[in-house]
């Protein structure tokens, strides 16, 4: 065994050990514990659960990557600023006011404030989008696991099940809160060490945001020099248009995404939802900020080390992650496939974007444990979103499909077991998926921001703030941006056709036009459709203002219709 | 709060709100994305200007328009004498 995998294997004990025993700690009995944790967790532990949850395996191992190889450098801006933005939109738009409407689950929330055919859209799209999500989460896992401790995916995917299924089952929302903490301390750790050690070493600047500053000349002119645009080029890879589609289709889809809204639920109150807001983002930030450092820094690295140098002379990294074929020749062929006194060209190979930071701590010839750090911190971020997901996909079926459809009159007791079986067997599908991912996962997850933004963002934002906005009003409005998103994503995505599209809008920015879509026919149909209730308008009223309300206790009593 | 100060009450609300949105959409849309170009003329610690907003600058004021938000409303609701936070209903 190798000095990495011996240290991965430690950290990898350690911190399975360490979720394991807080999950044990916050074992939960009662439905509220299961789906909102009680409501009970502090700001900050709910905002680091926040940033656990949400910063994915694509966060952690692809980003930095995406942002340098993907296109020229600036063109990867359109993440960095997409999914931190949403959070603006999320404290100032619906957090407080969602918190205060006090109820369980996203579609919740639109079945009270709308109606029940809205209920059932949103159940659908919550489960589809959490799918999709967490197939990715597990094959990340899997990936981790191949490449450091040397097991097969498949392997890996069952380690990983076994261990979500051991703290989400047993805890619900307490215990993944609790164990997201955890994960979230395991994760940024594990990205800034590496990030602040290579900017020491190349800059003499430890902070990496302020240092890759002094890099980016070197790294544009290396840039003109391969023939690619300068890597701090406005729109060398993409143009205008679509950055701006692109930024704000990822900042509403953000916005929308079920498993991002329903950890607003689980604050003590509006005032401690506003605080998670700001907890969660300024902990998200601290990554999403040496994400672009990190792609800088292994960017340059990269081209040195790689561009004119003869096959044999590669650095160790080189060889190891060729072997896995997650470095290619640029046509996609192994490089074995050329003689070893081969010299290559950096346009001669590919490297694939989920590589830069699981190579990074070796790319900058950093010790052991650090890379092994590293693989703990990449499965504390897949591992977290994955259960987050779960947590919706369960609470969606045994809140809102068993509870409110199938079984009003289920006890406790029950609906807690409902759940708990519900989230084993989403656990079985998601792990299923994980080893057989379908082909077109990797393109669909960047669709589902597209597709949140379509159909929740304006239905949730206009039921806060418009009280005459009608049932049919949102019924149509979401699926009118469901339906065009969808239909235009099929219609210009690979691999169903390579159609242009309009304006050259990519797919990944039509969620934009489907929101305004669904804005537009929403506004619309509401002006010739039935007004709500004025007992219901007097309820959208009221969560206007925090602190206690007699109308509220009564809603959440179920007594308001 | 009477029907007076609700109104009131509210229109602050919405005032902050457009406020903060104004300048986030400045930062990410208008820095980073609209006026790069000229931005990047001007050059910062290494950084093209209208770069750094876009992975850097946007980001940080995000934060900072958060930050903002939360200490505003705090002293709103302490001048309208909403502290009843802990007491708040929770679910069904």
């Amino acid at each position: 065994m190798s000095d990495i995998q011996l240290w991965t294997l430690v950290f990898v004990l350690i911190t399975f050990s360490l979720y394991i025993f807080i999950a044990y700690r916050s074992r939960v009995s009662t439905t509220s514990g299961f789906y909102v944790a009680g409501g009970g967790i502090p700001a900050p532990a709910n905002g680091a659960a926040i940033a656990a949850d949400w910063m994915s395996a694509a966060s952690f191992i692809s980003m930095a990557g995406i942002i340098a190889f993907a296109g020229n450098g600036y063109g990867g801006s359109v993440y960095l600023m997409g999914w931190t933005g949403g959070y603006v939109l999320l404290a100032l738009l619906l957090a407080p006011y969602l918190r205060k409407f006090g109820k369980y689950t996203i579609p919740d929330f639109v079945g009270d404030r709308y109606n029940e055919t809205a209920r059932l859209v949103a159940v659908v799209a919550a489960i589809v989008v959490s799918f999709v999500y967490v197939a990715g989460q597990m094959a990340g896992v899997g990936l981790v696991f191949t490449r450091f401790l040397k097991v097969d995916p498949t392997t890996g995917v069952i380690i990983g099940m076994a261990i979500v299924f051991f703290y989400a089952v047993l805890g619900g929302m307490k215990g993944i809160t609790w164990t997201q903490v955890a994960q979230y301390t395991v994760l940024i750790i594990a990205y800034l060490i590496p990030a602040v050690a290579v900017s020491a070493k190349v800059t003499d600047v430890p902070i990496p945001q302020i240092g890759f500053g002094t890099i980016l000349a070197e790294l544009d002119a290396l840039q003109t020099e391969l023939g690619i645009p300068e890597y701090t080029a406005a729109f060398g890879s993409t143009n205008m248009l679509n950055m701006l589609l692109i930024t704000a289709s990822l900042m509403f889809g953000t916005a929308g995404l079920p498993h991002v809204i329903v950890r607003f639920y689980t604050a003590k109150s509006v005032r401690a939802a506003r605080y998670s807001a700001l907890w969660a983002l300024f902990f998200i930030a601290l990554l999403y900020t040496t994400a672009p450092s990190v792609a800088a820094f292994s960017k340059l690295q990269i081209i040195e080390d790689v561009n004119g140098t003869a096959l044999s002379d590669m650095p160790s990294w080189f060889n190891t992650w060729s072997e896995v074929g997650l470095i290619t020749q640029a046509d996609g062929s192994a490089i074995s496939a050329l003689p070893s006194d081969a010299t290559v060209g950096y346009g001669d190979i590919l490297i694939n974007n989920d590589i830069i930071v699981l190579a990074s701590p070796e790319i900058g010839g950093l010790p052991a444990p650090i890379v092994g750090l590293v693989a703990a911190g990449a499965l504390a971020a897949a591992l977290s979103t994955a259960s987050g997901l779960l947590l919706v996909i369960s609470s969606a079926v045994a809140n809102d499909v068993y509870f409110k459809k199938i079984n009003p009159q289920a006890t406790e007791a029950r609906q807690l077991m409902v759940g708990r079986i519900a989230m084993a067997g989403a656990i079985v599908v998601a792990g299923y998926l994980g080893i057989n991912p379908p082909g077109f996962v990797a393109q669909v997850v960047a669709l589902a921001f597209g597709l949140a933004a379509a159909s929740f963002f304006p239905i949730l934002v206009l039921g806060i703030f418009w009280k005459n906005c009608t049932a049919m009003g949102a019924t149509a409005g979401m699926l009118a941006g469901l339906v065009t998103t969808m239909a235009y994503m099929l219609w210009t995505i690979d691999i169903y056709g390579n159609g242009e599209g309009v304006f050259g809008i990519l797919e990944t920015g039509f969620g934009t036009i489907g929101m305004l879509i669904n804005f537009a026919v929403t506004i619309i149909v509401s002006q010739f459709t039935p007004k709500p209730s004025p007992q219901m308008q007097e309820l959208v009223e009221e969560i206007r203002y925090p602190g206690r309300t007699e109308l509220v206790a009564k809603h959440a009593q179920g007594d308001v219709h | 709060m009477d029907e007076h100060q609700r109104r009131d009450y509210w229109r602050r609300n919405l005032r902050l709100m457009a406020v903060l949105l104004v300048i986030w959409a400045l930062v990410s849309f208008g820095a980073g994305i609209l006026f790069v170009e000229p931005l990047n003329e001007i050059e910062v610690a290494g950084f093209p200007l209208g770069f750094w907003f876009a992975q850097q600058g946007s980001i940080i004021t995000f934060v900072v328009l958060i930050a903002v938000y939360v200490v505003r409303m705090d002293k709103l609701d302490a001048e309208f004498g909403i502290d009843e936070y802990e007491e708040e209903v929770h679910h069904s």
